[in-house]
């Protein structure tokens, strides 16, 4: 049984999974995987948690997010070294709801970029958690996905491809020792944010982090984070149509 | 566009936020656009105007919050300016090293504490945050970039500490830590009956004591209050679990700072203190930032917000100053809860619009009673320029405009390194744009 536990964080300059970095980087016996598109960025990350953690081992991987292919690859690199225990996917954007109305390719982007390329990464580190019979894959999902939304449902459309993909591995590996962690953040208070009114008051991304990490530790199915997201969801879910229509959400 | 207000709570208009995140890209965010200018933003902690700009761009810097590099043998942090002054002490003091310098919240980012030049309990031992920092590195919205320090472009290093954000977006920074034996402090609290005895303890201090603050009772005019001081202590090592923040529940529809509770308030507080008066061992999080532990605690003015006001005077006139301004806030009626008498050390800040100066320092705050402070508010205005003091950018929405002048005589030379891309409330207010 080996004792270090190798991460991989894709779309590890989000700030979300930056959070989960620090808190990973400051236990012991930890190998973080940096997965993004953008080298000096990742060195930025890499420079401030080896700040934080000294004696943390931090690798970078400049990858692809669309191509299946590079996905594919990128994955196959880094089991071909040693196995991966948790695997979090966490990339993604959110634009503008409007812009992707108006714009048919933003709207693809968007949907590409946050539905397709996070479940062809989870189904990659699925094939090979699926061969050791070991692994915790995580994916941060959204509350967006829970019901879609006037304010926001080519994003929350996205995310919910990935709810269910999320509950089609969850299906597939339920009698095995792979977990599947569905994280689904409220409103954060990150850069994506910002511009939106009353971010303020939104979870900071350092509470969201926690949640995540621990939530991944115990192997729970499905996270709201802050927790409080879960009944608030239901209640919207479960509102007949003659009501939600009327709400300006 | 965005409601956003400053500390003080007393204006709520609409800003356009960018957030600043990549480092490496920044130069193109802080271009004017459509003729907006903007000034940075951090965690809005300074009371006034300082960094607002309704209508224009407020470059946010909190998610610049990336440490670079940390030399754990010399101390030496480089960090990127929306660190949190919070997350250096936590992270670093278990690993042996200290801020030298806090202001009264940790929940500050570097380069506002740089900007503002913000000063602590132990000025007199070791100056103000300016002077531990050894680099700042700025991006201008000329897409310059300008890399100042104690020996390299000097000049603007004088113009930048203390600046006001006004000579360019500070990106990175270089500070310059110091050694700890842990968080805990050995404190005394020692009340006094009346200034002569403040300044007698306060003389007394400074050669032995690393730390040393005041709470006055302005409701007294005699000058009654509570003298704490405190030195690292050597032994304890143990870092304990920190306690839970609060928060300020609710925003009451009126000031709980009131007249009507704010004499039995500083009277029970002070009787309080004067009760545990004492020697002690205190944690660093509760003796250099109690309020960090009311997160909101500035809703408690009410939906009307509050003025800080606080003045420098020079020390040979400090005595006679004060107890002028206390007699006037007595006349007035009108009080401050959190009253803060401090003395500065002997030593000139470096920065060209430094607020800190020898002399002694009185910060208080009061309640939006409109028409009502104002009025109050400029009669400690005559008492500072007679005195020949300074008012606190950070801390100021209201100062006249030759008060200013008249408190900062470098500020013609600090005019010639400001951004002409950038400007505030309090940039407009002040010098004109």
């Amino acid at each position: 049984m080996k004792t270090i536990k190798r991460i991989a964080i894709v779309g590890a300059t989000s700030s979300i999974a930056e959070h989960c970095a620090r808190i990973w980087a400051q236990q012991v016996s930890v190998e973080l995987i940096l997965v993004g598109r953008d080298q000096k960025r990742l060195e930025i990350v890499s420079a401030d948690l080896l700040v934080r953690s000294p004696n943390t081992t931090i690798e970078m991987v400049v990858t692809d997010f669309i191509h299946p292919a590079a996905i594919q690859k990128t994955i196959d690199d880094l089991f071909s070294v040693s196995p991966i225990d948790i695997a979090l996917i966490a990339h993604g954007t959110l634009p503008e709801q409007q812009d992707c109305q108006n714009d048919l390719a933003l709207n693809y982007d968007t949907l590409e970029i946050n539905g397709a390329s996070p479940v062809l990464y989870a189904e990659a580190f699925a094939q090979h958690m699926a061969k050791l019979n070991q692994g915790s894959i995580a994916i941060i999902g959204s509350v967006a996905g829970d019901r879609g939304r006037k304010s926001n449902y080519v994003y929350g459309a996205a995310k919910g491809l990935v709810t269910r993909y999320a509950q089609g591995l969850q299906h597939r590996f339920a009698d095995t020792k792979v977990s599947v962690t569905l994280i689904k953040p409220g409103p954060t208070n990150t850069p994506m944010t910002v511009a939106i009114k009353g971010s303020e008051k939104f979870a900071s991304p350092e509470e969201v982090a926690k949640i995540i990490t621990s939530g991944i530790e115990s192997k729970k199915a499905v996270i709201y984070a802050p927790a409080k997201w879960q009944i608030i969801m239901m209640v919207i879910r479960h509102l007949p149509s003659f009501i939600f229509n009327k709400m300006n959400i | 566009m965005k409601s956003i207000s400053s500390w003080g709570r007393l204006s709520h208009e609409d800003h356009h936020v960018i957030p600043l995140n990549d480092r490496q890209n920044v130069t193109n965010l802080i271009q004017a656009q459509e003729g907006r200018f903007g000034i940075a933003y951090g965690m809005g902690r300074s009371y006034g105007d300082v960094a607002l700009n309704p209508n224009g761009h407020l470059w946010l810097t909190t998610g610049l919050n990336h440490l670079i590099h940390f030399n754990e043998s010399t101390g030496r942090l480089r960090c990127e300016s929306g660190v949190l002054l919070k997350d250096i002490q936590r992270l670093l003091i278990p690993r042996g090293w200290i801020l030298p310098v806090t202001p009264g919240t940790q929940m500050v980012t570097v380069g506002g504490a740089i900007a503002n030049d913000v000063h602590g309990k132990n000025h007199h031992l070791l100056g103000s945050f300016g002077d531990h920092v050894q680099h700042v590195k700025l991006i201008r919205t000329d897409s310059t970039e300008i890399e100042c320090s104690p020996n390299l472009n000097t000049e603007w290093f004088a113009a930048t500490v203390g600046g006001l954000g006004l000579t360019g977006l500070i990106v990175e920074a270089e500070i310059q830590l110091r050694p700890t034996s842990g968080p805990w402090l050995d404190t005394e609290t020692i009340p006094y009956a009346n200034l002569s005895e403040f300044f007698e303890l306060a003389d007394s201090s400074e050669k032995d004591w690393e730390h040393t603050v005041s709470w006055i009772d302005c409701m007294s005019n005699k000058g009654q209050g509570i003298f704490m001081r405190a030195n690292p202590n050597k032994e304890l090592k143990d870092v304990p679990k920190m306690n839970a923040e609060k928060k300020m529940p609710f925003l009451p529809p009126i000031s709980l700072v009131n007249s009507l509770t704010l004499r039995p308030f500083n009277l029970a507080y002070y009787n309080l203190k004067k009760y545990k008066a004492g020697s002690s061992i205190a944690h660093y999080e509760n003796f250099f930032y109690p309020l960090d532990k009311l997160l909101e605690w500035n809703r408690m003015y009410g939906p009307k917000g509050f003025f800080q006001y606080q003045s420098v005077i020079p020390r040979n006139v400090g005595q006679d100053a004060t107890q002028a301004m206390l007699k006037e806030i007595e006349k007035s009626g009108e009080g401050s809860f959190l009253a803060v008498l401090k003395t500065f050390g002997n030593r000139e800040s470096l920065g060209m619009l430094s607020f800190p100066e020898p002399g002694v320092t009185l910060a208080l705050d009061f309640p939006n009673h409109e028409s009502r402070t104002h009025k109050l508010l400029s009669r400690l205005d005559a008492i500072v320029k007679e005195a020949k003091g300074r008012i606190y950018a950070a801390k100021d929405a209201r100062m006249p405009r030759e008060l200013f002048e008249a408190g900062y005589p470098k500020l013609n030379e600090f005019l010639k390194y400001r951004d002409a891309g950038i400007s505030s409330s309090l940039s407009r207010r002040l010098l004109g744009s």
